[in-house]
This record gives structure tokens, sequence and C-alpha cells, in this order.
């Protein structure tokens, strides 16, 4: 190919420059993990910290997930910020069946991840009895930097996450088989 | 006065009134339970106590009578200190009469006591649990219910599980050293 050539076969000029290439699923990834649009699942003394991570001194919107959904439907992670009591146990598993997939949870705090301090009748010994947690973050409570730190932690999870490709392949294993094609 | 409404007290219900009590200036009145709804009204009505503080009960376990309960009262109307504490012994199996219909804020405090303690209580209106859920079938605060919890499933309600004690209950050790002696640590329960 001559060099006239390439140079006709180039992209247009103007946007030179302004193109990235990628994978599909990096670039999913990405965005993912930039848009986390969490469900403040504020039950006690947590919640506050929660709150002060969304507010301007912190600031979580410069991790991308300051768009807090009080509807489960428009959520990516649900952080559990707080004591979560048997009466309210259910109420917070059926608010996770709620969300669409993808989806992630932070056990913020000891009594999300554990109980903390009630060893009690009244207390989920830790919110991991009834849904799956992606990252635990300690303190009681944590203070924003630990809570950042963990949405930090979950970003990292999500960059390296298995493609959605792979996972709907998965589900279709006739689609599977095709491209298993050598 | 708190001194002069015990005195009235005796005056009206005599040997119904078994015994007082006064404690840095607060009075309480240990009465027969039979007549402790008479004596609520004649406290609201003639005494002037409008303002029901707090009910409460208490589980004398291996003591008979094993339950108490205590009624706090005090008088907004009249200044000064007046405050009195009401306190009547029965045995199990007995019911209460409900002061909710004296004091409409009893309602809340009733109920609070039968779902910690399972008394019940005759003439309240609302008799259901408060905190744990309907179908919740243990008494947490009685005595013989173990600090972590029974197991018990409610299916789409609730349920529960016994909460890991490290063989006892977490207690503070009062002690000058520093916060990692003093922080809550899992002790034997004899």
């Amino acid at each position: 190919m001559s060099e006239a050539e390439t140079q006709y076969a180039a992209y247009d000029s103007k946007i030179e420059g302004n193109i990235i290439f990628t994978k599909t699923d990096a670039a999913i990834n990405w965005m993912r993990k930039n848009s986390l649009w969490p469900m403040p699942m504020g039950l006690a003394c947590c919640a506050i910290e929660l709150m002060g991570t969304g507010a301007s001194r912190f600031d979580i919107s410069r991790f991308g997930a300051e768009v807090m959904r009080f509807s489960p439907r428009q959520a990516d992670v649900m952080i559990v910020a707080g004591t979560v009591t048997y009466k309210m146990a259910l109420a917070v598993k059926r608010v996770w069946d709620q969300m669409p997939e993808p989806k992630w949870c932070i056990a913020m705090g000891a009594c999300a991840s554990s109980g903390g301090m009630y060893r009690s009748y009244a207390v989920l010994q830790g919110i991991d009895n009834l849904i799956p947690v992606d990252v635990y973050v300690s303190g009681c409570p944590p203070r924003p930097e630990a809570l950042l730190e963990g949405l930090m932690k979950l970003q990292d999870k999500i960059e390296k996450s298995e493609s959605s490709v792979a996972h709907f392949r998965k589900e279709e294993p006739d689609a599977a088989e095709v491209t298993a094609h050598p | 006065m708190s001194a002069a409404s015990i005195s009235s007290l005796q005056d009206k219900f005599g040997d119904s009134i078994l015994s007082t009590v006064e404690f840095r200036g607060e009075h309480t009145a240990i009465v027969e339970k039979a007549k402790a709804k008479e004596i609520f009204q004649f406290c609201r009505d003639e005494l002037g106590f409008d303002y029901l503080i707090d009910v409460s009960s208490l589980d004398n376990m291996g003591e008979d009578p094993r339950w108490e309960m205590v009624y706090e009262l005090y008088a907004l109307s009249n200044g000064g200190k007046n405050h009195l504490r009401i306190k009547f012994k029965f045995p199990e199996g007995e019911k209460v009469d409900s002061v909710s219909d004296l004091w409409p804020t009893a309602g809340w405090h009733e109920r609070e006591v039968y779902d910690m303690m399972g008394i019940e209580f005759e003439g309240l209106a609302d008799h259901r649990r408060i905190l744990m859920w309907e179908g919740y079938p243990f008494f947490p605060l009685r005595k013989d219910f173990p600090l972590a919890g029974r197991p018990s499933e409610m299916p789409d309600v609730a349920f529960t599980d016994r909460a890991p004690l490290e063989g006892g209950p977490f207690v503070t050790s009062a002690t000058s050293a520093s916060t990692v002696h003093r922080e809550p640590r899992s002790r034997d329960m004899k």
C-alpha cells in the first residue's frame, strides 16, 4: 500500500486523535464503575456519615456515585449503613431483590458487617446472612474517607469483573458453542 | 407536695397502701393490686397527677409473686416537685387493669410492657406488640430469656437466630489503663 493510499484510508482527520480503541468489556466496566448510583439504606448512625460523604466536604460525586436513588429500581449499589434488626432485615432483602442486575453491596460499619456491638436477640448478625456483600467497611461509624476507600475498592472490583458478554453467554449455552468455534 | 399526696392516699385507702418509701424527696407507694385502679383514678382526679411519665415492669424471677408494675406519675399543673411512684406486685397468670382510659399515653407503655415481658392488660384497646412483630413467640426481657436470643421463624415477616457471644456477654471493664483494656470483651457467664 502506497503512502497516498494509507492517508486516504485514515479516519476523518477532524476527529483523528480523539478516538480510543478498547474492548467493549473494558469500556462497559469503566462506565459502570464511574457511574454507580447508590441505594442509601441508612438504618442508624452510619447513615449520618453516609450523608457526610455525600455532602460538599467529602463529595462522593468525585467518584461518580452522587446520584442517591431512593428507588431500588434505579440503583446499582446498596450501601447498608447501620444496624439491621430482624424486623428490618426482610425489608432490606426485598429492596435488594428489586434492584436490577448488575448490582453490588457495600456493608458500611460494624453493625451491617457483623452485628457489631449488638449481640442481641433483635439484631441480624451481619447483612451477609441475607444478601451477598462485595465490600465491608470497618468502623463504628466509619469516617467518610473510609466509605470512599470502600467505594474505590468496589470500583477496582468492577473494573476487573467478568465481561457482560461472557455473562450472557453462560445463560445461552448454544451461543457459547458457536463463538467457541476455532 | 408528694408527702401530702402520700398521706391523703393513706387516709383514703388505709390498708391498701401496703408501704411507702421516701428517697431523696421522691415518694413511692406500694399498693394492693386489687385497689390499684381506684388509686390511680384518685391520683388523677383528686391529687392532680395529670401526667403519666412512664409505665414499666419488673421480673423478680425466683420470687413469689414474680411480676411487678411501676407507674411514674407527675403533676404538671400544681407546680413544684410533684412526683409519685406507685408499685404493685402480682403472681403469674394474672392480668393488670389498663390505665389507658385515665392517661391515653399509657397505651404505648403498656404495649411495650406486653411486648417485652408478656404481661397482659385488661381494657387495653390496642393490645398488639410494639417493638417486635406479631407472631414473635418470645418475651425477650424476661429473666429466663437468654441474652443471645432464640431462633424463630415467621415466614415473609421475620426470622431470628442466636447471636454469637463467644462464651459470655461482652462486658466493659473499669480500669485506668488504655482503651484497649477497657473495651468490651466476652466474659464467662455463670
